[in-house]
């Protein structure tokens, strides 16, 4: 038995998950339509390389990477590019951005081109690496980095450990993957290994998944029986449920005793952290050929009559998804991600992106009035990342953003411990992450106050070298005049008044 | 003796002080670099001098208020009122108690009417307006400050250089304060 850590605060919280594992994972039919954002990742968005009008098979690429952080995109079903133009994105905001249209022919005929690597066993990293970032794959845990930066990380790892942990009530789109389809996590986590050469590979899934568990030790024995290189150094370990101990950092300090420094990345522990639909996707990627093109998504909810686990072509509208599972109440928010940590759409225009793990309608809930803070601390004891949540409020509340830096804001998680055991109901992660974003805008400002300021001088600067060599030049003419004058004097010849003018003129309108 | 000591001390002193006056001696006034470093940098003008170091130098000299610049805000207001010490003014050309936060504006050049007369490009003090003498004009939007100097009239023709807002990006949205929908509930 592995020796287990436990990180600071936390809470218990009822899963709700039996809602949507009761069922295996169903598939949508084929939507008419896709729309697929160029940017469903962290980093640069993605340059298409298809036309309006051309028709595309499923699996096709679509839009390419643009920098080592980026990813491309695929087609999620067969079809003509109809538009390439802004729709709305899944984001609180509602805002719109580019996107490519594909009408769909119904066929859902893959990509002839698409063919599994060659030579698995014999491929190194790089090409490993390679496939992976051309198969589009980000983390598919929320946080949807491109999974192939990850993997190339600047200082060698020696544990790599594959998040199966759903902490998040209501969300089982992992754990059915991980009852499903145990043997591809558990390749896709050899594969991992292999490229990152790590000594030690784990696998952590919570005690609340008995089943997923048992699958993966089935799964775990057949390949060590069936000799598979690689797979005898997997480990299988059963973590307690407390929320959230799905989260990176938590999970790290959960299985290694470790803390990820603030401000840092877990690499500079040795460590790598991905999750298990990720791993899946990269079995997918290597020994199918698929690029990422549909994902498992959970949509639940008190406001859904059938609950249930989907597999989904990405860029399916949510409201299409929405009706085909039937919403009870239309008055119900709609959110994307758990109720902890999700955040409200204002409509189901949007569509499923890489980072969809699970569509939240809940019947409308009795709201609660925020009362004012009495200082109880309870926040303090639940925070998982050991912050101050009500010294952090005061501050966004006061709009002293320089004191949330002295206090760690950028820290924060926003795992919404905090506002769950508020006793006054404050809403503190809306305060932290309102905080975030003018922090952000502000020095966003001074970047740009900055270069403005620069360019200003830098002009002045020429606009003065300007009127100098102006002068300049009319003091050599005016001494040249003085020169030719006494010429003159002698040879009677005048010189043009016109030629004197014009560049007097052109230094009055440079002004 | 006592006097003598006394003596020595004040000379020692003094030559310190001399020594540091010269080796240690501030070029320019660091005053007018703190306070440029608060402003918005638009160059706009709107404060009455002709541009964001100007306005700098009159704060430092105190012959200038400190809610001149609408760029700024009120947070670039309370900004300048805690580096100076001053108190807080109302800003100039805004109610009391309204605390909008300026929406940003970039200028846009209408290519089919411009006529490539330079005026704008002569007008910007950012250098964010390209184009070359009878060829169409446009306008960096990643560089312009929207500080309306290129708009008629310096722009001879109408409709040709106006402002719209900045478009809104996901990378660029805020989230609104909770504060404000307490205070909505509330009311």
């Amino acid at each position: 038995m592995r020796k287990l850590w436990s990180f600071p605060g936390g809470i218990r919280l009822p899963g709700f998950k039996q809602l949507s594992n009761s069922d295996s994972i169903r598939s949508l039919p084929v939507p008419e339509r896709v729309y697929l954002p160029l940017r469903q990742h962290i980093g640069a968005q993605a340059r298409p390389v298809v036309t309006v009008g051309e028709h595309v098979d499923k699996g096709q690429l679509l839009a390419e990477a643009t920098s080592f952080i980026s990813a491309p995109v695929h087609a999620s079903t067969s079809g003509v590019v109809i538009n390439i133009g802004s729709h709305t994105v899944p984001h609180p905001s509602g805002i719109a951005e580019e996107c490519i249209q594909i009408e769909a022919d119904g066929e859902d005929h893959w990509y002839p081109a698409l063919a599994p690597l060659d030579n698995i066993d014999k491929a190194t990293p790089t090409e490993l690496r390679a496939a992976i970032r051309e198969a589009g794959i980000v983390g598919l845990g929320g946080a949807v980095f491109p999974s192939a930066a990850k993997l190339k990380p600047p200082r060698s790892i020696d544990t790599l450990i594959i998040n199966g942990v759903e902490c998040e009530p209501y969300i089982t789109c992992d754990d059915m993957l991980m009852r499903s389809n145990a043997e591809a996590v558990l390749r896709g986590c050899v594969l991992l290994q292999r490229i990152l050469s790590a000594g030690q590979c784990m696998l952590a899934v919570e005690d609340n998944k008995p089943e997923a568990m048992q699958q993966l030790r089935k799964a775990l024995d057949i390949l060590i029986k069936a000799a598979e290189p690689g797979a005898k150094d997997i480990e299988l370990v059963s973590i307690p449920t407390v929320f959230p101990a799905g989260g990176e950092k938590q999970l790290i300090k959960v299985l290694t005793g470790q803390e990820v420094p603030a401000g840092g990345l877990p690499y500079e522990l040795g460590v790598v952290c991905l999750n298990v639909a990720t791993t899946a996707a990269v079995y997918d990627a290597i020994f199918l050929g698929r690029p990422l093109v549909s994902r498992i998504v959970t949509v639940t909810g008190s406001g859904i009559s059938r609950p249930g686990n989907y597999q989904v072509p990405l860029g399916t509208p949510i409201q299409l998804l929405l009706d085909t599972v039937g919403v009870i109440d239309g008055e119900a928010k709609l959110i994307m991600g758990g109720p902890m940590m999700g955040q409200r759409l204002p409509t189901g225009h949007a569509m499923v992106v890489k980072g969809t793990n699970c569509i939240l309608v809940n019947k409308p809930q009795p709201k609660m009035t925020p009362m004012p803070c009495i200082r109880c601390g309870s926040c303090a004891n639940a925070c998982p990342m050991n912050l101050l949540p009500q010294q952090l409020y005061w501050h966004a509340r006061g709009k002293t953003f320089d004191k949330l830096e002295r206090y760690q804001l950028s820290s924060c998680i926003e795992c919404g411990c905090c506002n769950l055991v508020c006793p006054a109901h404050i809403p503190l992660v809306s305060y932290f992450r309102y905080a975030k974003t003018e922090l952000a805008d502000q020095t966003f400002k001074r970047q740009r106050a900055e270069e403005s300021r620069l360019r200003s001088e830098l002009r002045q600067q020429r606009l003065e070298h300007m009127q100098r060599e102006a002068e300049e030049r009319k003091a050599k003419r005016k001494a040249a005049r003085l020169t030719s004058k006494k010429k003159t004097v002698s040879t009677k010849v005048m010189a043009s008044p016109a030629v004197e003018n014009a560049p007097h003129s052109m230094q009055v309108s440079n002004d | 003796m006592d006097i003598l000591i006394m003596t020595a001390l004040a000379l020692l002193f003094g030559l310190g002080l001399g020594y540091a006056a010269i080796r240690f001696r501030v070029e320019g006034d660091p005053m007018v670099d703190k306070i440029d470093a608060l402003l918005p940098q638009t160059q706009c003008g709107q404060c009455g001098h002709p541009g964001c170091r100007p306005y700098a130098s009159a704060l430092a000299e105190g012959s200038a208020e400190i809610n001149q610049c609408p760029p700024g805000g009120e947070a670039g207001m309370r900004a300048l009122a805690d580096l100076l010490g001053r108190e807080p003014l109302p800003m100039a050309g805004m109610m009391e108690g309204a605390t909008q936060e300026p929406t940003l504006m970039v200028a846009v050049v209408n290519e089919s009417t411009c006529i490539g007369c330079t005026k704008c490009i002569q007008a910007c003090p950012v250098d964010a307006i390209i184009g070359a003498p009878k060829h169409k004009h446009t306008v960096l939007e990643d560089y312009c400050t929207g500080c309306e100097l290129c708009l008629p009239p310096i722009c001879p023709v109408p409709d040709c250089l106006t402002l719209r807002e900045v478009k809104p990006t996901i990378s660029r949205w805020k989230w609104q304060s909770p504060l404000v929908k307490e205070k909505e509930q509330a009311a």
